[in-house]
């Protein structure tokens, strides 16, 4: 018999990407470049939700969405890694325990 | 009407401003940009202020709605206050960061440009009338403000404020999306008038209560509320001064008509759900606000605070959440944004010998050297504390009956508590002003532009008491078009 893969599974995964890009950024304390991908990884599982969620109700609405993320999410990454670069200028350096000129 | 071409009409002060802000690129880049920037600081303010005129003029009188692009767009009467706030404050914020960027040398063309942007973003969160269009809106306001605070590229601490301020934004926008695909998925719909429709019809089902919590987190990290605070202080001290004033005073704003539309627009049908978090936000955001100040030495680090505080103030009317709440949110929107102005003018004359200062202990004397600007920002810090007749006491009165009329005593005790505890920080500066001896008297000529938006702001904030109806009527009627029933 095969096993069905229903809207449940892809939400799944989705709350499992998104919940790794989270940890990503929390738990890391290593790298800014890591942060800026577990930044994507997030963004991607919200598009792997949209398209399922839009498959399963017959909606283009969400595709449409997820394209407009697409899009943002490219503009995004150029920015960020920007700032990392003049980052890296000022200090030589893009560790995360690094970015500690102010407290907070 | 139109067929399949949409009605530019309701969105021609966005049209104009963004095709403003990219001919003014163009000037910027193929022109005299690099020798002359002063010009284009002047351009913008002109050109924002056109634009606020523009959507002063486009929005129908007498409470109508205009929907445009297929719903996606939507212009009404709090659309037309929040703009004209938004817009005129980025225009006198890009006026006032004119001199000081001369001064210290940075001045460029990008940063006007870069200004426009982040408003005409904020302009379309304002007027987003679906969950697409928000986040396009917010978007674009975001990005441009993480370039602006890392505006000063070969400073250390303004390229930290920059990346600390990308990554918990990104992060922000990560969870609201995470939300908006949940409410997507549970309604069907990401237009904001579907959405209130499905959720009338009783009760929501959970994935939409989930995905409403993910979009309160993430618009609570772009009012920086507690406790969404955490990038504040830190990307309010690096930040250059100019950028620091903008970021306090238009985004918030913005950022508020946002989280109102949303809040009562689309998740209007849900407010028993959404009350409980946005009194437990209020609490916490006055609460930091109060105590994370105190002790404070970098005044930009105590303004953040400040501002975390004021938010908390603003949320107390917008958990009430009927018309006479938000109209005290919007009310003290319009007072928060004239106090702000004011002491951000303060702050960005401060210099010792043309160096810019941003110590508390530097207006040490202040009361002595030049009397007039010491009384100015006294009237700030007594206004922010809310002591009357100043205008900070009426938008704090306001929000506090609101919340006493629709029940919610605890939010207003402590509220009241809160700015006690608040008012201690902001007589410290007074004290300092006055009462300590000066190390180094601050430069005496801080130049006309800060002169003219020093006195206004200082007028408006001291005789706000005599003439209160103008804002009071504006904020009322804003209000009534949110809630056509």
């Amino acid at each position: 018999m095969m096993f069905a893969i229903g809207l449940s599974h892809y939400l799944t995964v989705a709350a499992a990407l998104f919940t790794l890009g989270i940890l990503g950024i929390f738990l890391n304390r290593k790298n800014v470049i890591v942060i800026l991908m577990s930044v994507e990884l997030m963004l991607l599982a919200v598009n792997l939700n949209l398209v399922a969620f839009s498959a399963h109700l017959h909606d283009l609405a969400g595709q449409v969405f997820s394209m407009f993320i697409l899009t943002v999410a490219a503009a995004e990454a150029a920015i960020g890694l920007a700032i990392v670069v003049v980052f890296f200028r000022n200090r030589g350096t893009i560790a995360v325990e690094d970015i500690n000129q102010m407290k907070g | 009407m139109s067929g399949a071409f949409p009605v530019l009409g309701p969105a021609l002060p966005e049209i104009f401003l963004a095709l403003a802000a990219m001919a003014l690129l163009m000037l910027g880049v193929f022109g005299k940009g690099e020798e002359r920037p002063r010009i284009f600081f002047y351009l913008g303010a002109v050109l924002l202020v056109i634009s606020a005129a523009l959507a002063w003029l486009v929005t129908p009188k007498g409470g109508a709605t205009i929907h445009a692009f297929d719903g996606l767009f939507v212009l009404d009467g709090f659309a037309r206050f929040a703009k004209l706030m938004v817009l005129g404050a980025s225009a006198f914020t890009l006026a006032m960061a004119r001199a000081w960027f001369e001064r210290e040398k940075l001045a460029r063309f990008e940063y006007p440009v870069l200004v426009m942007f982040a408003a005409l973003g904020m302009s379309m969160m304002i007027s987003a009338n679906d969950m697409i269009s928000l986040y396009m809106g917010l978007e674009l306001q975001s990005l441009s403000l993480y370039v602006l605070a890392a505006y000063h590229r070969d400073n250390a601490r303004s390229t930290e404020a920059g990346l600390k301020y990308f990554i918990l934004g990104a992060l922000a926008s990560g969870l609201m999306l995470f939300g908006m695909s949940l409410v997507y998925g549970y309604v069907g719909a990401t237009g904001f008038d579907a959405i209130a429709k499905v959720l009338s019809h009783g009760h929501a089902p959970v994935g939409v209560a989930i995905g409403m919590a993910f979009i309160l987190a993430g618009l609570a990290f772009k009012v920086a509320a507690a406790p969404f605070h955490m990038w504040t202080p830190d990307v309010y001290e690096g930040a250059p001064t100019p950028v620091t004033a903008f970021f306090a005073i238009a985004p918030k704003i913005a950022a508020f008509a946002l989280i109102t539309r949303v809040l009562v627009g689309p998740f209007g049908p849900m407010l028993p759900q959404w009350q409980p978090i946005l009194v437990l936000i209020a609490i916490l955001s006055m609460t930091v606000g109060a105590f994370g100040a105190i002790g404070q030495s970098n005044i930009k680090r105590l303004m953040a605070y400040s501002s975390i505080g004021h938010a908390g103030y603003a949320l107390v009317g917008l958990a009430v959440g009927n018309q006479e709440g938000i109209t005290g949110v919007l009310v003290y929107l319009a007072i928060y944004l004239a106090m702000n102005m004011g002491a951000f003018a303060v702050i960005l004359a401060m210099r010792v010998k043309g160096r810019a200062v941003e110590g508390v202990d530097d207006l040490a004397g202040l009361g002595r050297t030049n009397p007039l600007m010491a009384l100015a920002m006294a009237l700030f810090m007594f206004s922010m504390a809310g002591i009357p007749p100043l205008a900070g006491f009426f938008g704090k009165l306001y929000v506090f009956l609101a919340a006493i009329h629709a029940g919610l005593y605890t939010l207003a005790i402590l509220g009241v508590l809160t700015s006690a505890v608040a008012a201690f920080y902001y007589l410290r500066i007074v004290k300092v002003m006055y009462f300590d001896e000066p190390i180094e008297a601050l430069d005496k000529a801080i130049g006309r532009t800060m002169g003219v938006v020093l006195t206004v702001s200082t007028l408006v904030v001291a005789f706000f008491f005599l003439v209160p109806m103008p804002v009071m009527r504006l904020s009322a009627a804003a209000a009534k078009t949110l809630f056509p029933h």
